[in-house]
């Protein structure tokens, strides 16, 4: 399992699997809201949390279409489905290989874009803390996605509406997380449901990916 | 008995490929699957693997016994030859990655990516994967397509090493592999459903 990690993560830098790709999509993002919105500090910082919660969102979205593709193309995933690991191995593995090359760096910036929009450098932890735990379900679920639409020829357009619906546990608490943080609410109970979504995804789907995968390979 | 195939039918999208399917395979046997296009070769091996549901019959292998190669190579582009293999080295927990690049003819290449490579090659990548891995029962599907004549020399006599050291193999295959070893033939076109009866079970009433 650890040599279909390094696999990916090797891919995903040589072949363009979305490493930079959803990092420079988040960036653009960041940057236009506010150029439309108009400089207003205080404007800007009262959307900042949902620019930057909608801006991982859709930057996750972009490359969850090649999870699975790719090696399900040059077969790959049926190879995978005869070998010694289980399918729901193969998919939880893929599934944080797309976190790391994706949530991950998104995380580490988001402080940095925080800045950008006016927040306060002492309330960008909750920026960082709510994305850390919810862009790991944001892969798990868009696995799931992939994995529905797998032999679907440029199925993108699809996987991103079957997606996007999906995410919104992830992202109402995600997104309150951060605000209630930056208003010095307690934030606890939205801190521990968040967790429970990602941690429930994590969970069940990668069963429900494998039980879709075999289905799609037939 | 390393594999039993037992009354088999099998049907893709909706119409009935073969029926009543019936072979065994033991230690050092090979089964040569023919027939023409269309036949249902891949199907059958497909359903072996269990990557495909099968109508009526049993098929009774074990899971960790067979490795499969299809029609597909399954190899990354951007990887080198030697990353390609080492990850299905790690995957099946095999030891003998030199040993596969060497009875393959890709010690030269080892460094070069694979999307460089040229489609025998390729094939060659693909098919030193069985040699990563212990398990007896090789489900070959048409293992020559790309190989040049002495590629395909070779690969029958990792063939041939194979069944001799106690494995097994189920291959669809247009090609004479010049196999001198006993092996038995199936032609599925024999098993196909005409006006309500097998080919086979008519021929033996005749």
């Amino acid at each position: 399992m650890i040599a279909l990690l390094q696999r990916d993560l090797i891919l995903a830098v040589r072949a363009g699997g979305g490493f930079g790709l959803g990092m420079a999509f988040f960036l653009i993002v960041v940057i236009l809201v506010p150029l439309g919105i108009g400089p207003d500090l205080e404007i800007l910082s009262k959307v900042s949390v949902g620019i930057l919660w909608v801006g991982a969102l859709l930057a996750c979205v972009l490359s969850l279409d090649r999870i699975f593709s790719l090696d399900y193309d040059d077969g790959t995933l049926e190879l995978l489905l005869t070998s010694p690991i289980p399918l729901e191995a193969v998919v939880t593995v893929k599934s944080f290989s797309h976190w790391i090359t994706t949530g991950l760096p998104l995380v580490v910036i988001s402080p940095i874009l925080g800045l950008l929009l006016g927040l306060q450098v002492s309330d960008l932890k909750w920026v960082f803390i709510s994305l850390l735990l919810g862009t790991p379900a944001l892969s798990v679920i868009g696995a799931f996605g992939a994995a529905l639409t797998v032999g679907i020829r440029r199925g993108g357009l699809l996987l991103s509406l079957l997606v996007l619906p999906l995410y919104v546990p992830t992202l109402i608490f995600g997104a309150n997380v951060a605000s209630k943080g930056l208003a010095d609410i307690s934030n606890n109970s939205a801190l521990l449901i968040l967790t429970a979504v990602t941690l429930a995804a994590f969970s069940i789907l990668p069963f429900a990916s494998a039980l879709v995968l075999r289905i799609n390979l037939r | 008995m390393l594999l039993s195939v037992d009354n088999l039918s099998v049907s893709r999208g909706g119409i009935s490929l073969f029926e009543g399917l019936n072979f065994t395979v033991s230690t050092g046997e090979i089964v040569l699957i023919n027939g023409g296009n269309g036949v249902g070769k891949t199907s059958l091996l497909r359903s072996i693997a269990g990557l495909q549901p099968i109508d009526k019959g049993k098929i009774a292998i074990n899971t960790d016994n067979f490795i499969f190669a299809g029609d597909a190579n399954g190899i990354k582009t951007a990887l080198t030859v030697l990353e390609n293999l080492r990850f299905w080295s790690a995957i099946f927990g095999g030891k003998n990655l030199h040993e596969a690049l060497e009875k393959f003819q890709l010690r030269q290449l080892k460094n070069r990516f694979a999307g460089k490579l040229s489609a025998g090659q390729k094939r060659r990548l693909s098919l030193a994967r069985l040699l990563l891995t212990d398990r007896p029962v090789w489900l070959l599907d048409e293992p020559t397509v790309s190989l040049d004549k002495r590629s395909m020399k070779q690969f029958s006599r990792i063939l041939k090493n194979h069944l001799e050291a106690g494995g097994a193999a189920v291959v669809a295959t247009h090609i004479d592999l010049g196999l001198t070893l006993s092996s038995l033939s199936i032609n599925l076109e024999d098993y196909q459903m005409k006006n309500g009866n097998i080919n086979a079970s008519a021929k033996a009433f005749l």
